[in-house]
C-alpha cells in the first residue's frame, strides 16, 4: 500500500471534502472543517457555500492564507457577506444550513461530543476550551465530525456531553428537544461512520485503504457495527492531494 | 450582582435615565477611562478571539490592578489569560476560552480553573449572543433551541427548560446580560462617541446596548462631519457611549480588520512562555510587557516595529484585489 503518501491529517481533510456538494450550505469550524470545505470548492464545488461563526456568509479562503481562527479577518476575502456572530448562527436555528462540520476531541458511541471536560466536571482533570459554536450547530443541523482516531477519544460514553449526537440512542435526541439535525458522518484516518437508523450507534460505512476492520475495531473503545461487506474508499487522488497541500503550503493543519 | 441573577428592569432604566446621554465630546486618556470601572463590576467585552480585542483598555485595567471582574465575551483568547492570570478576574463567562486552535490549551486557563478557584461559566456561543441581544432589547431573557439535552446546559441552572405556551415545544430561555460596563475597540468613531466598525461585528452592537456604560477605544477620532457622511457605517450611536479614546494598534497583538492581523510572533512567543509555566511566566510576561512600559506606545515598542508593520501589511491587504 501507499500511506506514507499522506499524513493522517491530509486523508481525513480529503475523504471529509468529499461529503459536500456543490450547493450546499456547510457551517465549517476552524481546522481540518474549514480545509476541507475549502478543499470541496477548489475540487469543483464553487456552489458551496460556507458560513463561519465570525459572522462570514460564503467564504473563499485563500491558499496560503489560512486564518488562524473562524473570526480572522481573512475569513471574509470574496465573502458575499458579513453577519454579527449570533445572527450567523441564528441561520442554523432557522433551517439555512444543510452541514454543520467540525473537528472533535472525544466522541462516544451515540455521537455525542466532549470538548470540555476531561474527568468530573466538578473537578476536572483536566478543563477543555468548552463548545464555541459546536453546541449550536449540532443542536441544529446534520453534522459531519472530522477527527483523529485513538481509543481514548473514541469513548462508549463521553464524560461530558458538549456537542450532542444522539444522546443516549433511539429517540432521545428528539425527547431532549432537539427535533432536528444530528450526527450524519465521523471521519476519520481510519474509516467513515455512519449511525444506525434506528438504535443509533455508530457503525462503519467504509474503510479507508489499507485499514483492517481489527485495525479500526483495536482503537476504539466500544463495540463497532460493521454492515457484512464493508466498503473500501479510494485512496486520496493525486489532484485531491496537490490541491489540499496548495492551499495548506505552511501545513498549519495538515500535520 | 451574581452572574445570570437579572437586574430588576426599573433599575435598568434608572441607570440609563441617569447617564449623561448629551452629544457631547467624552474623548479621554485611557488611565481616566480605565477609572470608569470599579472592583467588581461585570465587564462585556467586544470583538471575538484575537479580533478587534480592545487590548489596550484590559492592559490598563491590569495596570491599575482591577480586582474581581467578572467578565464576559463570544469568545476568549489570551484576553482572558491576561484578565485571570493577572488576578484582575476571578469569573469568566464565554463559550470557548483558549488561546488559539493554533496552541491547543491554554495552561493559563487550567491552571486558574482547575485548582487556582476562578471559574469559567460555559455557555454555547449563540447562547452568550442571545443574552447580549436580551440584554440590548430590555427582556429578561430569549428562547433559543439549542443547549437543551447536553451537559453544558446541566452546569448552567440560570437557563430554563420551558414548554412554549403556543405550540407546546421544548425551549430554552437564557437570561439577558447587562454587563456594568462594556469594552469595544473600533476603527474610528467621532468625539461623541458614534462608532464605526469595519468588517466583522461579532456581538458588539448588542454588546453596547445591553451595557450600564461604554468605553470605546478607537484606532482613530474623526470628525462628526465625517461620520454623518456614512451613516450607514455607523454601528454603535454616541448616546451608548461614555468614554472614547483614542488608541492607534489598541488590539495588539491581536488584528483589528482592514488595519493590522494578528503579531504572531509576540503571539507564539507569548504562548511558549506562559503554557511553559502559568505562574511564572505569566509573572514574567506581565512585568516586562504590561507593568514596566511607560505607555501603550512603549508596549507597541517591545513588540517590535518589524512585526507591527508586518502585520499591518497584511492586515491592509485584505482590501487588495
Amino acid at each position: 500500500m501507499t500511506e506514507a503518501r499522506y499524513t493522517a491529517a491530509e486523508i481525513l481533510t480529503v475523504l471529509a471534502a468529499r461529503h459536500l456538494s456543490d450547493g450546499q450550505v456547510v457551517f465549517a469550524g476552524i481546522g481540518i472543517p474549514l480545509l476541507a470545505a475549502t478543499l470541496a470548492q477548489r475540487l469543483g464545488a464553487s456552489g458551496l457555500t460556507i458560513l463561519f461563526e465570525g459572522g462570514v456568509v460564503g467564504a473563499f479562503v485563500e491558499p496560503g492564507k489560512l486564518p488562524p481562527s473562524t473570526n480572522d479577518q481573512r475569513c471574509t476575502k470574496r465573502a458575499n457577506m458579513v453577519l454579527g456572530s449570533a445572527d450567523v448562527l441564528l441561520l442554523l436555528q432557522r433551517g439555512y444550513v444543510d452541514i454543520g462540520f467540525m473537528g472533535g476531541a472525544q466522541i462516544d458511541q451515540y455521537g455525542n461530543l466532549n470538548s470540555s471536560f476531561i474527568g468530573d466536571p466538578g473537578d476536572p482533570r483536566t478543563r477543555l476550551p468548552g463548545t464555541g459554536g459546536g453546541n449550536d450547530i449540532s443542536s441544529l443541523t446534520n453534522m459531519i465530525v472530522a477527527m483523529k482516531h485513538e481509543k481514548r477519544r473514541f469513548v462508549e460514553q463521553v464524560d461530558f456531553i458538549t456537542s450532542p449526537g444522539f444522546i443516549r440512542g433511539g429517540r432521545t435526541r428528539a425527547e431532549s428537544g432537539l427535533p432536528m439535525g444530528g450526527m450524519f458522518r465521523v471521519v476519520t484516518e481510519l474509516a467513515v461512520f455512519g449511525f444506525d437508523e434506528a438504535s443509533r450507534r455508530m457503525k462503519v460505512l467504509a474503510l479507508n485503504p489499507g485499514v483492517t476492520r481489527e485495525q479500526v475495531q483495536d482503537n476504539t473503545g466500544f463495540t463497532l457495527v460493521f454492515d457484512e461487506k464493508t466498503a473500501i474508499t479510494k485512496p486520496p487522488t493525486e489532484q485531491e492531494l496537490s490541491m489540499l497541500r496548495m492551499l495548506d503550503p505552511e501545513r498549519l493543519f495538515i500535520g | 450582582m451574581l452572574e445570570g441573577q437579572l437586574e430588576p428592569y426599573g433599575r435598568l432604566r434608572d441607570n440609563l435615565a441617569n447617564r449623561d446621554r448629551s452629544l457631547r465630546e467624552k474623548v479621554m486618556s485611557l488611565e481616566e477611562a480605565a477609572s470608569l470601572v470599579q472592583d467588581g463590576m461585570k465587564v462585556g467585552i467586544g470583538g471575538s478571539t484575537m479580533s478587534r480585542t480592545p487590548m489596550a483598555m484590559i492592559w490598563e485595567l491590569i495596570r491599575q490592578r482591577k480586582q474581581r471582574l467578572s467578565c464576559s465575551r463570544c469568545i476568549v483568547s489570551t484576553d482572558g489569560d491576561l484578565l485571570i492570570g493577572s488576578g484582575v478576574s476571578d469569573h469568566i463567562v464565554t463559550s470557548w476560552f483558549a488561546q488559539g486552535i493554533l496552541w491547543g490549551l491554554s495552561k493559563v486557563m487550567r491552571h486558574h480553573i482547575e485548582k487556582g478557584g476562578k471559574r469559567y461559566d460555559e455557555w454555547s456561543h449563540m447562547a452568550i449572543g442571545m443574552r447580549f441581544r436580551a440584554g440590548a432589547m430590555g427582556l429578561p431573557f430569549l428562547p433559543i433551541r439549542s443547549m437543551l439535552g447536553s451537559d453544558v446546559l446541566r452546569l448552567r441552572p440560570e437557563a430554563k427548560a420551558i414548554d412554549c405556551p403556543f405550540t407546546g415545544e421544548k425551549l430554552l430561555l437564557v437570561p439577558a446580560l447587562n454587563p456594568d460596563v462594556a469594552l469595544i475597540h473600533v476603527q474610528r468613531c467621532d468625539a461623541y462617541g458614534n462608532a464605526q466598525i469595519d468588517g466583522l461585528q461579532f456581538m458588539d452592537i448588542d454588546l453596547a446596548m445591553a451595557a450600564n456604560s461604554v468605553i470605546l477605544t478607537t484606532e482613530r477620532i474623526v470628525s462628526n462631519d465625517q461620520i454623518r457622511r456614512a451613516p450607514d457605517q455607523t454601528k454603535i450611536p454616541f448616546f451608548c457611549v461614555d468614554a472614547v479614546v483614542e488608541v492607534p494598534y489598541g488590539s495588539a497583538p491581536h488584528e483589528c480588520y482592514g488595519l493590522y492581523e494578528p503579531m504572531m510572533k509576540h503571539m507564539n512567543a507569548y504562548v511558549a512562555q506562559v503554557n511553559g509555566d502559568p505562574v511564572e511566566g505569566m509573572q514574567a510576561y506581565l512585568e516586562k510587557y504590561v507593568y514596566e512600559p511607560k505607555s501603550w506606545n512603549d508596549y507597541l515598542a517591545l513588540i517590535g516595529l518589524e512585526e507591527v508593520l508586518e502585520a499591518a501589511r497584511s492586515g491592509r491587504s485584505i482590501y487588495n484585489d
